[in-house]
């Protein structure tokens, strides 16, 4: 009040421009991402230890023993926490994890496992063959509420000679039993022998083997891992791992926009259209694709007329572009598959070659099957019947878009199909199980292990088994059991590259794409393996490190 | 009143058994359950397994039976454990014997969705009174029609698309507000008042629309009832007696026309826990929407019965507090209530 | 149509809800393109006067989608609130006229459907009915219906201890002449206006279930599902998610002039000033 007019004028301009100051600092400042475009992402730092990756999944762990959770974000959380006897490596062969080697008796019914020496858990007990019997023991035990005890109920003896040494015997060989111990985590009996394993707070605070363990769990919220010391595959380079749960992907993608995530999976669109045109977030962000583990198909009800008929099932499997599939679902991000297993790996074979697009080929089959437009309304008949069915598929963008374009192609050929998408629930239940479906359109995962016995198996056929197609071929039945009971790879591979050709033949289901795995992760994060090896870019992340230079301001440092 | 207030306690009874009955059924009917989600729908899960988990759950029994399993559980008030979230209580915590508590999924989403519910009533009330006020005095003139005109695009505008529009604007292009969530990282860190002004900050966009959207109803409901009040005979009376016009509309006017709202928010109780769906899964809060609409989907039905019983019974408390604070603020209708 | 001439608001109304009804009508002269076409070559083009809208992930025209969306959209509207008020009529009358057991049985229905969320209600009845527009527009017409029920039981209750109805009734009119020629038509006012409102509310609705997945399936095109298929490219394709956004707030927009100021106009104390 005591300012006279001169130092008022003074002072306006001065407040002015400190306002703007301050508006364009609190810009800057908000931002410790690329707006300054102060840090240039493309330096090169040798591998150091240190930092945080934030990443988003849309759904949170039901709980972190993944033998009773299932779904996948409890598989992805969990897989940093606990180990498994055997694991994957880059190239997709088993490799052993906390088994430093196994032996399989000449009669190929018994597996021993050979503990590394000097295993820890996260709390410092020593890791013993012990705990291994007693995980055994847990999902194989009836009262645990877990729905993959099957493969291991096939174990008639588990024994521990001593604590490094565990070994199991089957009644027959089972060739997939090695795929099967490299799924199953392998939990702490010290902290659970006196609890119930379906309800122990255990599962939301566990305490495992791997290069991390569990934090903070912030329910519905994030679950933050931070490096074990313990670990017992050697230490993994960034500190923290960070999961928020953002179930809108379109909210994930906002925040990994904004950077304040550092990866997340992406889809085509986002991954071809959005990122080219947006040089600000290539600055900052790179793109990673991998082999897809899942196919998408086209599976007919093989106990309806007249999916019945093989010339009708070719016809169609004729009629369909997978190309045009992969162009306009997969914006080309995605290769056609000839068999259920993953192009390029062992088990699939190499010979094979999907059916071609050839309209007319199809409808030369369906005029061979009795399928002509006898009254010339542009949709063919039989018996005075029109050729018409319903594409049932569940709720699933890519897949309501494959239907939409099969629908097409299938009316270019004289076919009326109508597409009917559903809840998964009322899918798998009011369609699927009691078999009320012409033609569904879903997925497989491209197993690593080429048993698909209960997928394609005749005996699978009862509601709720996975042959709901009702597929049945006694000489693929005879090829399922030979490969159930083969350990030797090279025969094996032999078995299944048979049983592939006939499968293409009989055409039961049309193999439409597999889709490519693809993922946005911030520049900071330094050691990804590009181009993914076969096991994806996810094989190494112990080795990923964040460079000092690079790490992410957090709240607490200012 | 008395009479009055037991029966109304005493039909509680049977609408609460109708509404789980009716519930109950609704759920058991609609196809799949516990073990037939997207998840387990993998080879490597036998059908033998899954036949094993439904016996487990008790999903085999006839409907009836499962009811009756259901009520007795309840009758101790005992709300069970998930399905789905690694027997989670439903509703509150429960200790096992290494002492290792085990928080309850209602118990952690309920005091979420209240705040928020409760920061967005305020805001809508704080907001539509003054708009709703100004829109009966002003009548039929320019500031009214704006009013009602801007009430309403809050009203219409698709709630989901302005939540993305302004999480663009707000979070991505200039980083004024977070995004998603409730915390941000390094949110443990921060001191007390710090942290309670993180989360207030996750919170401005979430209740500012969600506030958007219902302004319409309150703000038309006291701008019609002034409206109503401002024409009746006693105002006219205490107008022509001279009464200063400000007398008039907040002495007289604005305390009659405010009685109904006792009403609207009396029924508005209920919605108090109810979340919404779409705005917890847009900006990732995780509160009674999202867990309601998951536990739906995964037909987690201890989840599904536990929100429904308590919705149920905080909408007829709603209801009759409702009535009773009406009648007790207005003895015309108290008369009328007791009839 | 005089009283409306002194609320401009709800001639706006009116002229936004009678142009997009036309335009829904007029669809298939005036689309460009078949909406259904899909073009794999022309993904996501940014509006021009090639595509007036734009395409969508599969290379359809936006514009062509919306116009025959907006049929969809519309029809949900109608139909769902007519289901609705039909429902609400009948039950309200018979709660209103009779009283006694039947209205105290009637209102704790009202009572109990009000209390499950309507969420819950349409998911159960769509797991039933499997989601097919038509039973979008059942299912919300059947969740719908208790606004109705109490409107039309309070305006009988009060209509009934009226003069001209209580001598209708001493002169020995029967139920059904009361409600039909005395009760019903003196409550249509506050009826329509609220299914007015109510159509509103249901466009609003089927957007929120296209956004769950739960509302018209692919390849059906509504506002609901064009919007939410937009969304997630919200910062790159806008077109995708802003015309049905403005659609849908254009017409929601509309119906809620126009039925508050039907309202305003019948109200005899809020119009006389």
């Amino acid at each position: 009040m005591l300012l006279n007019i001169d130092q008022n004028r003074f002072l306006k301009p001065w407040l002015v421009l400190s306002f703007l100051m301050l508006i364009t600092a609190c810009e800057n400042s908000s931002s410790s991402r690329p707006s300054g475009h102060v840090t240039d992402f493309s330096q090169h730092y040798p591998a150091s230890n240190g930092g945080m990756l934030v990443d988003a999944m849309t759904g949170e762990p039901s709980g972190l023993i993944a033998m009773i959770a299932g779904e996948s974000a409890a598989s992805a959380i969990a897989g940093n926490i606990f180990n498994s006897l055997l694991k994957y490596d880059k190239n997709l062969d088993l490799t052993g994890e906390l088994a430093k080697s196994w032996d399989i008796s000449s009669d190929q019914r018994t597996i021993t496992f050979h503990l590394k020496p000097q295993l820890k858990w996260a709390d410092n007990q020593p890791l013993t063959s012990d705990d291994v019997l007693f995980t055994w023991q847990k999902v194989t035990d009836e009262k645990t509420r877990t729905p993959y005890g099957s493969d291991f109920k096939l174990v008639i003896k588990a024994e521990t000679p001593d604590a490094n040494t565990f070994k199991v015997t089957y009644a027959v060989p089972y060739a997939p039993a090695l795929d099967t111990w490299a799924g199953l985590h392998i939990l702490p009996k010290h902290l659970l022998k006196d609890q119930d394993i379906n309800t122990t707070a255990f599962s939301r605070n566990p305490v495992g083997s791997h290069y991390y363990k569990l934090d903070r769990w912030k329910n519905g919220q994030y679950l933050k891992l931070t490096r074990n010391n313990n670990a017992t595959q050697g230490q993994a380079r960034i500190d923290s791992l960070l999961s928020r749960i953002i179930p809108d992907k379109a909210s994930q993608f906002l925040e990994l926009s904004a950077d304040n995530i550092d990866s997340m999976g992406l889809n085509p669109i986002q991954y071809a259209r959005i990122f080219p045109a947006r040089p600000d977030l290539n600055h900052h962000i790179a793109l990673y694709k991998e082999l897809g583990n899942s196919y998408t198909y086209m599976g007919f009800n093989l106990k309806r007329k007249p999916f019945d008929d093989i010339r009708v099932r070719q016809a169609i499997n004729y009629a369909i572009d997978k190309q045009e599939i992969i162009d306009g679902v997969l914006l080309g991000l995605g290769e056609p598959v000839a068999s259920p297993y993953k192009p390029g790996t062992r088990w699939s074979n190499p010979a094979l070659k999907p059916y071609p697009y050839d309209p007319n080929k199809a409808r030369d089959l369906l005029k061979a099957a009795g399928y002509v437009d006898h009254d010339g309304d542009g949709i063919l008949d039989k018996d005075g019947k029109p050729f018409s069915f319903e594409i049932l598929t569940n709720q699933n963008k890519e897949r309501e878009m494959t239907a939409v374009l099969i629908q097409r192609r299938l009316k270019d050929i004289g076919i009326n199909a109508n597409i009917r998408v559903l809840e998964w629930a009322s899918f798998l239940g009011r369609f699927i199980k009691p078999k009320a479906f012409d033609v569904v359109v879903l997925g497989w995962g491209l197993s690593l292990d080429p048993d698909q016995y209960s997928i394609w198996h005749s005996s699978q056929q009862a509601p709720g088994q996975f042959n709901f197609i009702g597929y049945s071929n006694p000489q693929a039945d005879k090829l399922l059991e030979a490969g159930r009971i083969e350990l030797d790879p090279e025969k094996r591979m032999k078995i299944y590259h048979e049983f592939s050709k006939i499968l293409l033949d009989d055409s039961p289901v049309v193999y439409l794409s597999a889709g490519y795995g693809l993922s946005a992760i911030h520049k900071r994060i330094s050691g990804i393996s590009n181009p993914a090896p076969p096991a994806g870019i996810g094989h190494n992340t112990y080795e990923w490190y964040i460079p000092k230079a690079y790490a992410r301001n957090e709240i607490n440092e200012q | 009143m008395l009479a009055y207030l037991l029966k109304r306690l005493l039909w509680m009874v049977p609408l609460l058994i109708g509404i789980s009955l009716i519930s109950f059924f609704i759920m058991h009917l609609a196809p799949g359950d516990i073990t037939t989600s997207e998840a387990s729908f993998n080879p490597k899960a036998s059908e033998e397994s899954r036949q094993k988990l439904r016996a487990l759950y008790n999903l085999d029994k006839p409907v009836i039976v499962q009811y009756g399993l259901w009520v007795k559980r309840m009758a101790t008030l005992d709300f069970g454990t998930s399905f789905a979230s690694h027997q989670r209580p439903v509703f509150w915590q429960t200790k096992d014997k290494d002492g290792n508590i085990t928080l309850g999924m209602i118990q952690e989403a309920l005091p979420i969705t209240l705040l928020i519910n409760l920061l967005s009533l305020g805001l809508i009330i704080s907001v539509a009174l003054p708009l709703g006020i100004i829109s009966a005095l002003k009548q039929n003139q320019l500031a009214d029609r704006s009013i009602t005109l801007f009430v309403f695009i809050g009203f219409a505008i698709p709630g989901f698309w302005l939540a993305l529009i302004l999480m663009y604007w707000t979070g991505v292009q200039h980083a004024w507000l977070p995004i998603s969530g409730l915390e941000s990282m390094g949110h443990e860190n921060l001191s007390g008042l710090g942290q309670v002004a993180d989360t207030l900050k996750h919170l401005i966009l979430p209740v500012s629309i969600s506030g958007l959207t219902g302004l319409a109803g309150i703000s038309l409901f006291v701008r019609n009832g002034m409206l109503d009040v401002l024409h009746q005979d006693y105002i006219t009376t205490a107008r022509s007696k001279g009464l200063n016009e400000n007398r008039v509309i907040y002495g007289h006017a604005l305390r009659n026309a405010l009685l109904p709202l006792i009403t609207i928010f009396g029924l508005s109780i209920p919605g108090l826990i109810g979340g919404s769906v779409i705005a917890e899964s847009i900006f990732a809060i995780p509160g009674m929407g999202k867990l309601f609409y998951d536990a739906v989907l995964m037909r987690d039905f201890p989840v599904i019965m536990g929100i429904l019983t308590i919705g149920a019974l905080l909408t007829m408390i709603g209801n009759l507090l409702a009535d009773v604070a009406y009648a007790w603020a207005d003895p015309r209708v108290r008369r009328g209530v007791i009839k | 149509m005089i009283t409306m001439r002194r609320h401009p608001l709800a001639m706006i109304g009116f002229i936004i809800i009678a142009s997009i009804l036309l335009l829904a009508l007029i669809a298939p002269w005036i689309a460009p393109y078949d909406p259904d076409a899909i073009n794999v070559k022309a993904i996501l083009l940014a509006p021009s006067h090639m595509h007036l809208m734009g395409t969508d992930g599969l290379g359809r025209d936006v514009f062509s989608r919306m116009l025959y969306g907006s049929r969809i959209s519309l029809l949900v509207g109608f139909v769902a609130v007519g289901i609705a008020t039909i429902i609400g009529i009948i039950l309200g009358a018979i709660a209103g006229f009779y009283r006694g057991w039947v209205d105290t049985l009637i209102m704790r229905i009202v009572d109990i459907m009000l209390s499950i969320p309507t969420f819950f209600l349409i998911l159960a009845v769509i797991a039933f009915l499997t989601p097919s527009i038509w039973n979008i527009m059942i299912v919300i017409g059947l969740t719908s219906w208790m606004g109705v029920t109490r409107l039309v039981r309070a305006e009988f209750l009060s209509l009934r201890q009226r003069e001209f109805v209580l001598a209708a009734q001493a002169l020995g009119a029967k139920d059904r002449r009361l409600i039909f020629t005395h009760l019903l038509p003196n409550s249509l006012t506050p009826i329509i206006v609220s299914s007015i409102l109510g159509i509103a509310s249901a466009v609003l609705v089927e957007s929120g279930l296209s956004f769950l997945g739960l509302g018209v399936q692919a390849p059906q095109a509504s506002w609901g599902n064009i919007l939410t298929d937009g969304k997630e490219y919200i910062q790159f394709a806008w077109w995708l998610s802003l015309f049905p956004g403005l659609a849908i707030l254009i017409t929601v927009l509309g119906y809620n002039l126009l039925g508050d100021g039907l309202r305003d106009a019948y109200n005899p104390r809020s119009s006389q000033h």
